[in-house]
């Protein structure tokens, strides 16, 4: 279901009765295909390819929020070693870490909870799904609530349960738990719905065969069901990798980065729009955009090679 | 013995999975019609928190208008751009094409919020800082790459003869593109539109940044200054029906067409 390959772009072109019609229907067609794409085109190279060149340009000046800006080397990039921005790096590595590991387990589980046709089965996927239709700024927002108010249906649960007041953002810790919980309530079903079509596409006959040979469902789950997941297991950690290290809208509104809970995207926009440097701000993200890119070939490069 | 107890294990795990999940659901479903919470005491059912929300601001209905501008731009011009572009990419031989799709593909390997920053600048040289349609533009870039691989591959399931039996009735390419292959896209160009509109709908980062004028702020930031802007008490009623209302058309939207948003995954377009 993971389409890797490089497009396979065909254009069969309907058959024309004599030699000059056909080179002019060609023409014709080489016509129009610049036509149809020059809309997609024009976007792309206005709000992507000249944004990433501005971006690199930005990075060696000195460029205010307001005013003139002015060419200074790598200065900017001195900001990657701010001792600020290293703690918003550990940080963003470690929700990164915990996040993937959570969400990942509890994904899978409901996964092979929810993967055989039962009745209602169907049901149960749309409700696990149903979070991830919230968008995740409404979701931080109504955990905000569930978090801070005394009577919200997560504190009068835990009340409930006799554990007392629990200051879900009071502290580091506090709030990373709480929330890679809400992120886990948002994303569980999305990324439950991936591993589907990943356990779907193993052929039954496999475990067939795998239980004749007397494997109990451990073996079946280590020696067959995970390594033939393996391209959609890798497919859903390059999601949740780069959703992390991106973080912004949780821990922007739940905490608004106190507690040591700044990820490195609060990081730029605290340098960009707070201490209103873009030049240093363009820098980081330079620096971002260059591990992230890493990050994804290598993970490509692995789905790429298992998936065949 | 045990399929029957298999059976009812299935079904109490399930349960008691979908109350954990569907209870906050509930909870901001339920505290956004009751009294204000922790503060006047006040007690019972109503729609006060609405009420207060509506009038929150610039007013309930700007921000949602605000927020419709942005997603149908993002929208329109999404699905107008990736089907032209799908179909040619698909159909028409041009050159660069081959370079136009690999550099389409690569906005997902390039994180959006480190371009940011850029982008502020460019919108500014362009007159389109502050503006509705800017952002709108800027989310439909964004989906270019999922939306281009789905319409490339509806066009490229769709029988060449169904085109050629069209072009040799008469029709231009043009006209066959219009009258026969975009009912058979169809499918394609509505999954493009439901993740199109649910992320401009709920994006929050971007309007953070481009949008400065308080009366164009779409619906997440409005609500975000609902929460922090206030000094002293959150108006936590107010907030939970904001959420409400943010989140309804979503979730109505994908119970609709659900099976649309399966076939965005099952296409292999997620991630490309």
């Amino acid at each position: 279901m993971v389409s890797l390959s490089p497009p396979k772009l065909s254009a069969p072109a309907p058959s024309p009765p004599s030699p000059r019609g056909r080179r002019s229907i060609a023409r014709h067609r080489r016509r129009l295909g610049l036509l149809y794409v020059t809309p997609m085109a024009v976007l792309v190279a206005v709000l992507f390819v000249i944004p990433l060149g501005l971006m690199l340009w930005m990075s060696v000046n000195h460029w205010p929020l307001i005013g003139a800006s002015a060419p200074n080397g790598v200065q900017n990039y001195q900001a990657l070693r701010d001792p600020l921005f290293l703690r918003a790096v550990w940080f963003t590595l470690k929700y990164t870490a915990v996040t993937t590991v959570v969400l990942g387990l509890v994904a899978f589980g409901l996964a092979m909870l929810m993967q055989r046709d039962r009745p209602r089965v169907g049901a149960f996927r749309t409700i696990f799904f149903l979070p991830s239709a919230v968008g995740l700024a409404s979701t931080s927002l109504l955990f905000y609530g569930l978090f801070t108010t005394d009577a919200s249906a997560l504190n009068g649960l835990v009340e409930f349960l006799g554990l007392g007041r629990v200051d879900w953002l009071g502290s580091h810790d506090n709030a990373l738990g709480s929330t890679v919980g809400m992120i886990t309530w948002r994303f569980a079903g999305f990324y439950m719905l991936i591993l589907m079509t990943g356990l779907h596409s193993i052929d039954p006959v496999l475990y067939e065969a795998a239980r004749i040979d007397g494997a109990n469902r451990w073996q079946i789950l280590w020696r067959v069901t995970l390594p033939l997941l393996r391209p959609t297991l890798a497919l859903t950690m390059v999601l949740s990798l780069t959703g992390s290290l991106l973080a912004f809208d949780q821990f922007f509104i739940l905490t608004g980065g106190r507690h040591d809970t700044a990820t490195v995207v609060i990081g730029i926009y605290r340098e960009a729009f707070l201490s209103q440097d873009l030049g240093r701000a363009a820098a980081v993200s330079v620096a971002i955009l260059v591990v992230l890119i890493v990050v994804n070939v290598a993970q490509m490069r692995l789905i790429r090679r298992e998936g065949r | 013995m045990t399929t029957l107890l298999r059976r009812t294990g299935f079904y109490v795990t399930g349960g008691a999975l979908a109350v954990l999940f569907l209870l906050p659901l509930l909870w901001t479903l339920s505290s956004s019609v009751s009294g204000r919470q922790a503060s006047d005491g006040a007690e019972g059912w109503g729609f006060a928190n609405y009420q207060r929300l509506a009038d929150y601001g610039s007013g309930l209905d700007t921000y949602l208008i605000n927020t419709a501008v942005v997603s149908l731009v993002a929208v329109s011009v999404t699905v107008v751009t990736t089907t032209l572009g799908g179909y040619a990419m698909a159909r028409l031989a041009f050159p660069g094409r081959n370079l136009l799709f690999l550099v389409t593909l690569a906005i997902l390997m390039v994180p959006y919020s480190t371009i940011l920053v850029p982008l502020y600048i460019l919108l500014g040289w362009l007159g389109l800082q502050n503006s509705l349609v800017g952002l709108g533009l800027v989310l439909a870039v964004l989906q270019l790459p999922f939306g281009l691989f789905m319409m490339r591959n509806s066009f490229e399931a769709l029988p060449v003869e169904l085109e050629e039996a069209a072009l040799i009735d008469g029709c231009t390419v043009g006209g066959a593109l219009r009258r026969v292959l975009l009912r058979g896209v169809l499918p394609g160009i509505v999954t493009v539109a439901l993740f199109s509109f649910l992320a401009a709908w709920n994006e929050f980062v971007a309007p953070l940044i481009f949008l400065t004028d308080g009366e164009k702020f779409t619906l997440p930031v409005a609500l975000f200054n609902l929460q922090s802007g206030s000094l002293g008490s959150v108006d936590f009623g107010a907030l939970q029906a904001g959420v409400v209302v943010s989140a309804l058309p979503c979730v109505a939207v994908f119970l609709v067409l659900q099976r649309y948003y399966v076939r965005g995954f099952t296409s292999g377009a997620l991630k490309g």
